[in-house]
């Protein structure tokens, strides 16, 4: 059947927040850009996001700025993030923000008319521009709207199953559309990979069907590196029930809003035990909590704004002592409010509306006047292709990559908020970078050869018969990886991971998706499991060769920090023969300035 | 508990109502059904979903007839003593199984006039403006797209003009552009001369299927439709204009 061949300068896979901020600027500095998506526009995960953005504007509280935000960043990440990228993020994440204003974004506004910021962990002063609680819907809606503009050339719900390569640049994609199961070549001369997450390699995520870390193996095969796979954030607050909404993400807003977290007891556990990092930094009663979240500016936040990874195991240390929620998780409580507030039904109304709708419609719970059931939920991967930070490009000539599938940033843990403005400062970055180098370099050649391998190869499951059911082997993987490499993690589990993801792999060679090309989500499913499986032995891999607990891998045959991993990040490589492997390398982008910086801002 | 689901299956005019006897439980949602018969009956079942959240608006569907959501759709509300119907948007061109094309709303977009802020307010390039004057486009801005208000207007889906009238949707999109504090751009000739607001004859259809509850008809159709009375037909008005230009 073949293949229908278009060509660009910049190939953006991915129209998620970082992909189309990419493009959009790709498409600015003179490039003729094509993006690609597995789903329609404006449908990617960034439209999910709900808090906020973080940028230091200091509309709130003008003792904000750059540096204090570089500083809480690399506190988060415990140190581990690429300092530059951090840096790069933290002094350009103003701008991008009014960027968006001028495109149309309508933020919530301060009494003075300017962009709204509200509280959230490990941001020091409220620093999230938001509108209410669907943030990530303004910014796709706002990047969309002005990227259909712009010239850009998009194909919605196309795939791509493999990179292109020509000699050692990259050259191109192969791809499918899932309407008709037609095959498109797009030859190119810069690749930017956006393509967001990993999530749905676990059971309980807060993540599409789209996470299965495309973006990532892709670029592995292309050559590339990753960095930083075992750091995989669960998200402490996710609905535990009823079932089928297991792990649909409550906003951190909700805590940001004045939400605490409770036990069976009624006992407000996260007062317990604070971090030492963290211990100068947080409310020492609850009635300095409230008076922090209401914007007290002598307050310290409560301790339910602490980093993810904290939290999250709090909630989970609750339930596993028996202390939980019925349904296994803990409350959180945002009614509570009405104590100090007159009209607090409406005021939660207002702050969080889609909250109110999700639990309303969903698990029949009215939340301004009962708690909310939480428990942990997969959210995010610190981890992704490893960068230069100062154009984004990965080892392999021409390939890009920003957002969530981009690695070092956010080091061992990512502080809520960071991941929008992350979209806007990066895909910038790379959108210009992919333009730059695809103006200095000439035009690729392809030979047909290795595409037809690719087609090969993608037709197989649906040309197989007898073979098992592609789900059957996603639903184990996800077990696997729940159960084994999940939120507190043990050498002995880790390794049986490995074993069990091994296996599946070899089952997964023989599946077979039975149905014609059209919109056949079988067959997707099938291709999809080569990404799952590689991004999964990757996270266990990595989290297997960190025999410490830091940031969001928590060992529990090595719980406390090692200060020689302290200086190290995890780099996974593929090799020849299809194995990966993985090293420790310094630290990237600590320079004597920034080093003074954190001690300097404490 | 035991229901069944009676789902429209095929493609290129080859389609029929299939029925699926599942085991389902109170808190399910009618999408986790779909992907219960995708996962152990039918694989190759056509859906589109994403968030089963309610936030991306992929999942629209009729069930029982009724547009809506599949993911915001709790089985325990349904009457299970009947089989469900579920069936793809009747208003766009039928793809395969429950998955339709929507492009045509994609294009429709593109040719509305976009943003086109003022002078920034102040002199770092930034504006001012007050929480009361970006409540209204807002509750627009709202909008996930779910084109479920297009599917259920009787302009669209028995009709079929969809080459004269851009739908609610798109009118909601236009009044949220017309209604931003800080836009100039005037819209209002395309939309009694391109955009069809008149073939809206106000059965507020498309407000009650809106799962974001946005009140598409009296706060963005109806304002519309005065703005185009204002400037077209209103020979006061219009003299008027002629010294002094429309302000927002
Ligand atoms: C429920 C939820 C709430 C969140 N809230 C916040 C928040 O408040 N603040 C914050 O900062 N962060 C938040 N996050 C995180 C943040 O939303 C994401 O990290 C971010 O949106 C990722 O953006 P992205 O552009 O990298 O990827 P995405 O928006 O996920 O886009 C990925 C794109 O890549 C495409 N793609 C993937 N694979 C392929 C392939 N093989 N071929 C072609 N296309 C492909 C997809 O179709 C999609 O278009 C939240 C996340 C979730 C899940
Ligand atoms: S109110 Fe107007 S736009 Fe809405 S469904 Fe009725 S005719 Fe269509
Ligand atoms: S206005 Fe409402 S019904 Fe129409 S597309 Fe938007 S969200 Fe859906
Ligand atoms: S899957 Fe997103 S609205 Fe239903």
């Amino acid at each position: 059947m073949g293949w229908q061949t278009r060509e660009c300068d910049v190939l953006v896979i991915g129209a998620g927040g970082a992909g189309l901020r990419a493009a959009v600027e790709a498409s600015a500095a003179g490039a003729r850009v094509t993006v690609l998506s597995k789903s329609l526009l404006g449908k990617a995960h960034t439209v999910m996001a709900e808090g906020g953005m973080a940028a230091s504007m200091g509309h709130v509280d003008d003792r904000d700025n750059w540096k204090v935000h570089v500083t809480d960043t690399l506190r988060g990440g415990q140190y581990l993030n690429n300092w530059r990228m951090a840096e790069l993020h933290a002094q350009q994440a103003p701008d991008r923000v009014r960027e968006l204003e001028a495109w149309g974004a309508l933020f919530d506004r301060t009494p003075d008319g300017r962009i709204l910021q509200r509280n959230f962990g490990g941001h020091r002063y409220p620093r999230l521009a938001h509108v209410g609680d669907r943030t990530g819907l303004e910014m796709i809606r706002t990047l969309q709207d002005h990227g259909i503009h712009q010239g850009i050339d998009f194909l919605m719900e196309t795939t791509v199953v493999r990179l292109l390569k020509d000699g050692d640049r990259v050259a191109g994609a192969f791809a499918y559309d899932r309407e008709r199961g037609r095959f498109h070549v797009v030859k190119a001369k810069a690749i930017v990979m956006a393509t967001g997450g990993i999530g749905r390699a676990f059971k309980v995520t807060s993540n599409s069907w789209e996470y299965t870390g495309d973006g990532h193996t892709l670029a592995l095969m292309a050559g590339a590196e990753l960095v930083d796979m075992e750091f995989v954030q669960f998200h402490p607050t996710g609905m535990v029930w009823p079932p089928s909404v297991k792990g649909i993400l409550v906003t951190e807003g909700v805590r940001g809003e004045g939400g605490i977290l409770k036990n069976s007891e009624g006992r407000r556990f996260m007062f317990d035990d604070i971090p030492p990092l963290y211990v100068d930094q947080t409310a020492d009663t609850p009635e300095e909590g409230w008076r922090y979240v209401t914007g007290d500016k002598e307050a310290r936040r409560p301790p339910e704004l602490l980093t993810r990874d904290h939290v999250a195991r709090k909630i989970v240390k609750e339930v596993k002592e028996g202390r939980g929620s019925p349904h296994g998780g803990a409350f959180l409580d945002i009614a509570w409010i009405k104590e100090n507030i007159k009209d607090s039904e409406t005021h939660i109304k207002k702050k969080l509306p889609s909250m109110y709708h999700q639990f309303k419609e969903l698990a029949g719970v009215d939340i301004t006047k009962e708690p909310m059931e939480v428990g942990p939920t997969t959210h995010y991967v610190m981890g992704g292709i490893k960068v230069d930070a100062d154009t984004q490009m990965s080892k392999v000539p021409g390939l890009f990559a920003c957002g969530e599938c981009c690695g070092g940033l956010h080091g061992a843990n990512r502080l809520g908020g960071n991941s929008l403005s992350d979209l806007l400062v990066f895909g910038k970055i790379a959108g210009e970078a992919a333009a730059t180098y695809a103006g200095q370099h000439g035009e690729v050649t392809i030979d047909e050869g290795q595409i037809g391998e690719v087609e090969t190869m993608t037709l197989a499951p649906m040309e197989r018969s007898g073979g098992e059911n592609p789900y059957a082997i996603q639903h184990e993987l996800q077990d696997v990886m729940q159960d084994l490499v999940g939120i507190a993690r043990v050498e002995s589990e880790m390794a049986e991971a490995l074993e069990k993801i091994a296996k599946l792999r070899h089952r997964a060679d023989c599946v077979s998706a039975p149905g014609n090309r059209e919109y056949n989500p079988g067959w997707h499913t099938a291709l999809d499991l080569d990404h799952l499986l590689m991004i999964s032995e990757s996270v266990a891999r990595s989290a297997l060769g960190r025999r410490e607990s830091r940031g969001a891998h928590s060992r529990i045959d090595h719980m406390d920090k090692d200060e020689q991993l302290g200086t190290v990040n995890t780099i996974t490589r593929l090799s020849g023969d299809g194995s990966l492997s993985t090293e420790h390398v310094p630290v990237m982008g600590k320079t004597a300035e920034l080093e003074s910086l954190v001690k300097e801002m404490g | 508990m035991p229901a069944t689901f009676r789902i429209w299956r095929g493609d290129d005019g080859n389609c029929a109502y299939e029925d699926y006897r599942v085991d389902v439980d109170d808190g399910m949602v009618v999408l986790d059904v779909v992907h219960k018969i995708q996962a152990e009956q039918a694989p190759d079942l056509a859906c589109r979903w994403n968030c089963k959240a309610g936030k991306c608006g992929s999942c629209s569907a009729e069930i029982n007839g009724k547009p809506k959501l599949m993911c915001m759709t709790r089985v325990g509300d349904l009457d299970l003593s009947q089989p469900v119907t579920i069936e793809p948007m009747q208003a766009f061109p039928h793809i395969r199984d429950l998955v339709t094309d929507v492009s045509w709303n994609y294009r429709v977009k593109e040719k509305i006039k976009p943003f086109k802020p003022r002078q920034p307010d102040a002199p770092d390039g930034t504006w001012r403006m007050a929480q009361s004057d970006v409540e209204r486009p807002q509750e627009f801005r709202k909008c996930i797209e779910c084109f479920l208000c297009q599917d259920v207007c009787h302009v669209l889906r028995d009709h079929h003009k969809h080459d004269e009238f851009i739908g609610p949707r798109f009118l909601v999109y236009t009044a949220a552009l017309e209604m931003h504090p800080l836009d100039t751009e005037d819209r209002v000739a395309d939309l009694k001369n391109r955009d069809g607001v008149g073939y809206c004859n106000i059965t507020k259809c498309c407000t009650k299927v809106c799962p974001e509850h946005i009140t598409i008809t009296d706060n963005a159709i109806i304002p519309l439709k005065e703005r185009v009375v204002d400037e077209f037909y209103d020979p006061l008005t219009r003299l008027f204009r002629i010294f002094k230009p429309r302000k927002k």
